[in-house]
């Protein structure tokens, strides 16, 4: 590295001993940097700024080695209060019993599952992202991947607890699992709540090993750097207390054992970037079964507003669609909070998954009124009840019964604000403008985590709060309790997402570096010093100035 | 080991691993690797930040065997999921289900694929690694400084000193020939200390 090399700018902005102005960008008029090219045959380009490989391993790595910020600790502070209520409310649950949420002789499934699907569904998108798009060689998946895998194994923590605790019992929850015991029995494997459990596990177990899997070179760089700061004595970080090592040392360690030896050899990338494509392969069908599965659960059963077809296509667009909310909701604060993340996470990756919230709201729109069409078409009366006086119609247009009395569904604010989040706020995604600002992005992506929330309630309680005979008919309160633990959960989310942004490495390194155009074998640098590479935008300034 | 293997020395008196070269860019790393391929050596290697694309052709390695592995491992998984499910309801603990037939099979696809998933990822990831010699402590080449690099944005070939043809001049020859800008020589570490059998 010469004293020239712009990285060398970039590393000492990002250990905040310099500031580096942006130079103005033109590429395109809404960013001026390129990433909202218009041009269909200029490919935007994913990492901004000209940059080298060293800058996205000096970026990438600072973020585990130097720490995020003055903010961490103290957000970290308040979401692992938050989410110390989960285990909290999980004890009072276990040693009172499910009395304690607002479950009832009819409603005997109410947030606990919700709350299941609503983060088992968030998790699906990891794996989207990850190996669908892998499989599709959509290249802008590298700079998000591995937050999105992050967030399905967090999602996927968060949603295995709640058939967990579901029963009360949660002493027997090894039942669950097909393990020889003393009464000789086994699971029934023909129902598909057995199915699930299968499903979840192998979900969490394969999504995990996908994660580990991708991040092992990135573990051999961050464990590399340790060791060639403590080969020249130029370490950072003091002596631990109480280990009584350096902060390198503890790296190098750590980073070490987490690499399990690897070292670049292109024999082993061979074999690695096979065994990454079949984990690809085999998690796409994989994705799409369990969600699949979890429909299940209800769509075997003859419960009206249950027992529907469409339910496992449906849950499968529902889980991509909310996945990709969650996903904007994280990587919006990171790339405002982490220095150089905006040239990793540009805005066309933003505008990339808008459109995709905006595709997958459609496919939840369609299977709404499918459902609908459906409950009309097959002549069922049941059916048609549940969607018209359980879910649908406001006290204001309320008809009058055959007994004489006004009908109408006590939960028509749940199913209109699923209405509104997941279908209708979307829509503003078809203005560019709206597509391309952050503030707009973020809001609807808020809209549709909380409409997916309310979708999984829809479903649950409202199609089970009235049986068919009258008499059984009960509303469902939630308690303290049932509020507490959900609260808890996405606390203890963000908190598991929190230590991953401080101590993992947060993008692919490999992977980015894979997709810039200076790894092609058949790449030649540009003839006046530094331009654009083979983007075609040869014609763009240079953002460092050298 | 064969009569013609040669234990070659460093300066300093310990025994030769390999001999390293670095290469500014993926292309000329490319080029050289083609080099040091139709030279005829076998252990080598090019290591390189990410995985250089059609290296493994300028290399000319073989087709690797994981995929094989992989799907014999998977069908095997699924079946042995399947027969389980198929055991425990017609024998381990039958229950009569909807007056369905205990074996009915149409039940167990679900769970026949989650399995066969199940085994498919791990064989996916642990076969990567022992094909590759994976997990291990140290190497000779991750004592060097330069080698370090290779995890940030440099480019290396690294010709072992078992090479059948190895010879400290020529390669450093052909390594400088291909593009080199750097070369070193990587010493050996002694092997990990056996089991305490011996004793």
């Amino acid at each position: 590295m010469s004293s020239l090399n712009p990285d060398q700018a970039t590393a000492a902005r990002l250990a905040g001993l310099a500031q580096a102005p942006d130079a103005p960008r033109a590429w395109d008029p809404a960013t001026g940097d390129g990433s909202l090219v218009e041009d269909p045959a200029v490919r935007a380009p994913l990492v901004l700024g000209n940059r080298s490989f060293n800058w996205v391993t000096e970026t990438v790595c600072g973020y585990a080695e130097k720490g995020p910020g003055k903010w961490f600790w103290p957000t970290f502070f308040l979401t692992s209060q938050i989410a110390a209520l989960m285990p909290l409310m999980i004890l009072y649950l276990a040693i009172t019993g499910v009395g304690v949420w607002g479950l009832n002789n009819q409603v005997d499934w109410a947030w606990d599952i919700t709350n299941f699907v609503f983060w088992i569904g968030i998790g699906h998108a990891g794996t989207l992202i990850s190996a669908i798009l892998c499989l599709l060689k959509q290249k802008w998946r590298t700079s998000i991947n591995r937050a999105a895998e992050a967030m399905t194994i967090f999602a996927v923590i968060c949603a295995a607890t709640f058939p967990g605790i579901h029963v009360g019992r949660i002493w027997m929850a090894w039942m669950l699992f097909p393990i020889p015991n003393a009464n000789a029995i086994w699971p029934n494997f023909k129902s598909p709540l057995l199915w699930d459990v299968f499903a979840v596990s192998t979900y969490g177990t394969v999504s995990a090993l996908f994660w580990f899997m991708g991040m092992v070179p990135d573990f051999a760089t961050l464990r590399d750097r340790a060791a060639k700061r403590i080969m020249t004595g130029r370490q950072i970080g003091g002596t631990l207390p109480l280990i009584g090592k350096t902060a390198d040392e503890v790296r190098a360690f750590a980073y070490g054992l987490a690499s399990l030896g690897w070292r670049f050899s292109s024999r082993h990338w061979l074999n690695y970037e096979k065994a990454y494509l079949m984990l690809a392969g085999i998690s796409t069908p994989l994705v799409l079964s369990v969600h699949s599965i979890v429909s299940f659960d209800f769509a075997t059963s003859v419960l009206p507003g249950w027992h529907t077809t469409i339910f496992p296509p449906y849950f499968v667009a529902g889980a991509i669609f909310g996945g990709f909310a969650m996903v904007l909701m994280l990587l919006i604060p990171s790339r405002e909070l982490f220095p150089g993340m905006k040239d990793l996470i540009t805005m066309r990756h933003l505008e990339n998954m808008a459109k995709i919230i905006l595709v997958t709201g459609y496919m939840v729109g369609f299977a709404y009124a499918m459902e609908f069409f459906v409950a009309w078409y097959s002549g069922n009366a049941y059916e048609r009840d549940v969607f018209l006086f359980n879910r649908v119609l406001p006290p204001f247009l309320a008809v009058e019964g055959l007994d004489g009395q006004l009908k109408y569904a006590p939960y028509w604010w749940a199913y209109w604000a699923m209405i509104f989040c997941n279908v209708v706020s979307p829509q503003v995604f078809w203005i560019k403008a709206c597509r391309q600002s952050i503030p707009v992005i973020f809001t609807v992506a808020f809209l549709v985590t909380i409409g997916m929330w309310f979708e999984r309630f829809v479903i649950i309680v409202t199609s089970l709060h009235r049986a068919f005979l009258p008499g059984e008919w009960h509303m469902f309160y939630p308690s303290l309790v049932d509020i507490l633990t959900f609260v808890g959960s996405c606390g203890t989310f963000l908190t598991l997402y929190l230590l991953f942004c401080r101590f993992l490495p947060q993008f692919a390194m490999s992977e980015i570096k894979n997709v810039m155009p200076q790894a092609s074998p058949h790449y030649r640098p540009p003839a006046s010093g530094g331009g654009a590479g083979p983007s075609g935008v040869h014609h763009a300034p240079n953002k460092e100035g050298v | 080991m064969a009569a013609t293997t040669k234990i070659y020395r460093t300066e300093e008196g310990k025994d030769l691993y390999a001999v390293m070269a670095e290469f500014a860019t993926p292309a000329d790393t490319y080029h050289a690797a083609e080099k040091v391929r139709d030279a005829g050596y076998q252990k080598w290697d090019v290591y390189s930040p990410f995985p250089i694309h059609g290296i493994e052709e300028a290399m000319g390695l073989k087709r690797p065997i994981l995929p094989l592995l992989v799907g014999v491992m998977g069908i095997t998984g699924a079946c042995l999921g399947f027969a389980f499910q198929y055991w425990v309801s017609t024998v381990g603990y039958k229950t009569n289900v909807q007056g369905k037939p205990y074996g009915a099979w149409e039940a167990f696809v679900p769970v026949t694929f989650e399995i066969g998933v199940l085994f498919t990822a791990f064989t996916a990831l642990f076969g990567m690694l022992v094909i590759n010699g994976l997990p291990r402590w140290n190497h000779p080449l991750l004592c060097k400084e330069r080698f370090l690099g290779v995890s940030d944005d440099k480019f290396i070939i690294a010709i072992e000193s078992a090479d059948a043809k190895f010879e400290p001049e020529q390669v450093r020859k052909l390594l400088k020939d291909a593009g080199a800008t750097a070369i070193e020589l990587v010493e050996d570490i002694p092997d990990a200390p056996a089991a305490p059998a011996a004793h």
